[in-house]
């Protein structure tokens, strides 16, 4: 069975049926992602001053990785254009490129990225502990310049194996400049340039812990939600660069052979998802990584 | 490479203004927003080391650029700008739910049953 109207228009609708189809897609993907940023929203107007992290991300990686992706949509939409000119060659070209752009993305995320913050440790300090950690956190200093408090002390923690066994009572931390030198106003906002932890090590001792973990999902509700959405972003990627390498292997150019508006109809639609994508990324990129 | 005779059946009569020529002199305009696009990404970068008062200002201000980068993707990379009625008719409905999505979380705040 043939699939009708995959280039010609329904008369009733003045559509072919893949662009309804995946603007159909994307109404329930707009639904999907919507469901995580709200829920991102409500966690984030819940968490009290001071609770929710700022600065914890690579924001030069992160721009560099907006870029990419901005860049890949263009070349997505040239390579649209390059089939409805039928210049073949210029597709392959563009499509070529934007593969290219979403597996450097993916690569970014999946072998930096990530694996940076599964290396990084917090320790939330208890309400009542907070005074002898003081030198760490600077909260006075924080209180004077009107700025929220500092709740949590980073840094690359030396003693792993204190995260499992319950006989040893404390955390040594190799402190993030933040920690290490609290009062110095440089550390009041965020840093745009990743900081290296100093050499500088802190014992905590876990009893005045209220919780700590690696940033993995579940050391904080701003991990989890970035975790959550960046991930399912990710997938989302994944997928278009599968469907990409799809059409850009002999079997797109046998469907161009065939028919070559059905290849740009192909390309089209796919574009569109692609386009998506970009778009999550455009609010995903700020809320995480700069606010 | 791989050129097909112009009297392919399927390409008998055009489907939407995406004709060759129409897309040839879009070709420009495409290079030009992904231009603007990366220049408002760097705006962004660069306002959110700004203080503008409060935490929420900056908020704001942020959410208010990437709006506008997301409708120029929307309208200019996604053919929105000029798209079949059916298409609007099925994104007004999208809209609408996910904006009772976010509704949610004003009530939850506002906690009308309880007030």
């Amino acid at each position: 069975m043939e699939i009708p109207y995959t280039v010609v228009a329904r008369r009733d609708t003045g559509l072919w049926n893949a662009k309804v189809g995946i603007w159909l897609f994307l109404a329930s993907e707009v639904m999907l992602f919507g469901g995580l940023f709200s829920a991102y929203v409500f966690l984030r107007l819940d968490a009290s001053p001071g609770d929710w992290p700022h600065g914890l991300l690579n924001v030069p990686v992160g721009t560099m990785n907006t870029a990419i992706l901005i860049a890949s949509s263009v070349t997505v939409v040239l390579a649209w254009a390059s089939l409805k000119m039928r210049q073949f060659t210029k597709y392959k070209i563009y499509m070529g490129i934007t593969i290219l752009c979403g597996v450097i993305f993916l690569a970014v995320k999946l072998a930096y990225e990530w694996p940076q913050k599964f290396d990084h440790f917090g320790a939330f300090i208890k309400e009542d502990a907070l005074e002898k950690y003081e030198p760490y956190l600077g909260n006075k200093h924080l209180l004077a310049k009107d700025l929220p408090p500092r709740k949590e002390i980073t840094g690359h923690l030396h003693n792993k194996e204190a995260l499992n066994d319950p006989n040893i009572k404390e955390y040594e931390i190799a402190l993030d400049q933040v920690n290490a030198d609290p009062t110095n106003p440089v550390n009041d906002r965020p840093h745009f340039f990743y900081v290296p932890p100093t050499k500088k090590i802190a014992t905590i001792e876990k009893a005045d812990v209220k919780y700590a973990n690696m940033f993995v999902p579940r050391h904080s509700a701003y991990f989890a939600s970035y975790f959550t959405i960046t991930g399912l972003h990710g997938l989302h990627v994944l997928g278009g660069v599968l469907v990409f390498i799809y059409f850009w292997l002999p079997i797109g150019a046998n469907m161009y052979k065939q028919n070559p508006e059905h290849l740009a109809n192909r390309v089209e639609v796919a574009g569109l998802f692609w386009h998506f994508v970009d778009l999550i990324w455009i609010f995903v990129f700020p809320l995480f990584y700069l606010l | 490479m791989n050129e097909v005779p112009e009297s392919h059946p399927a390409e008998a009569e055009p489907q939407d203004d995406h004709t060759a020529e129409h897309v040839a002199a879009h070709v420009r305009k495409y290079v030009m927003v992904g231009v603007t696009l990366l220049t408002f990404t760097a705006i962004t970068v660069a306002l959110s080391y700004v203080n503008f008062g409060t935490m929420k200002a900056n908020i704001a201000v942020a959410l208010l650029v990437a709006t506008f980068k997301a409708g120029l993707v929307a309208a200019i990379f996604m053919h929105l700008s000029a798209e079949k009625r059916l298409i609007y008719r099925i994104l007004i409905f999208t809209a609408f739910f996910v904006l009772g999505l976010f509704w949610l979380i004003y009530l939850a705040w506002y906690n009308p049953i309880v007030r």
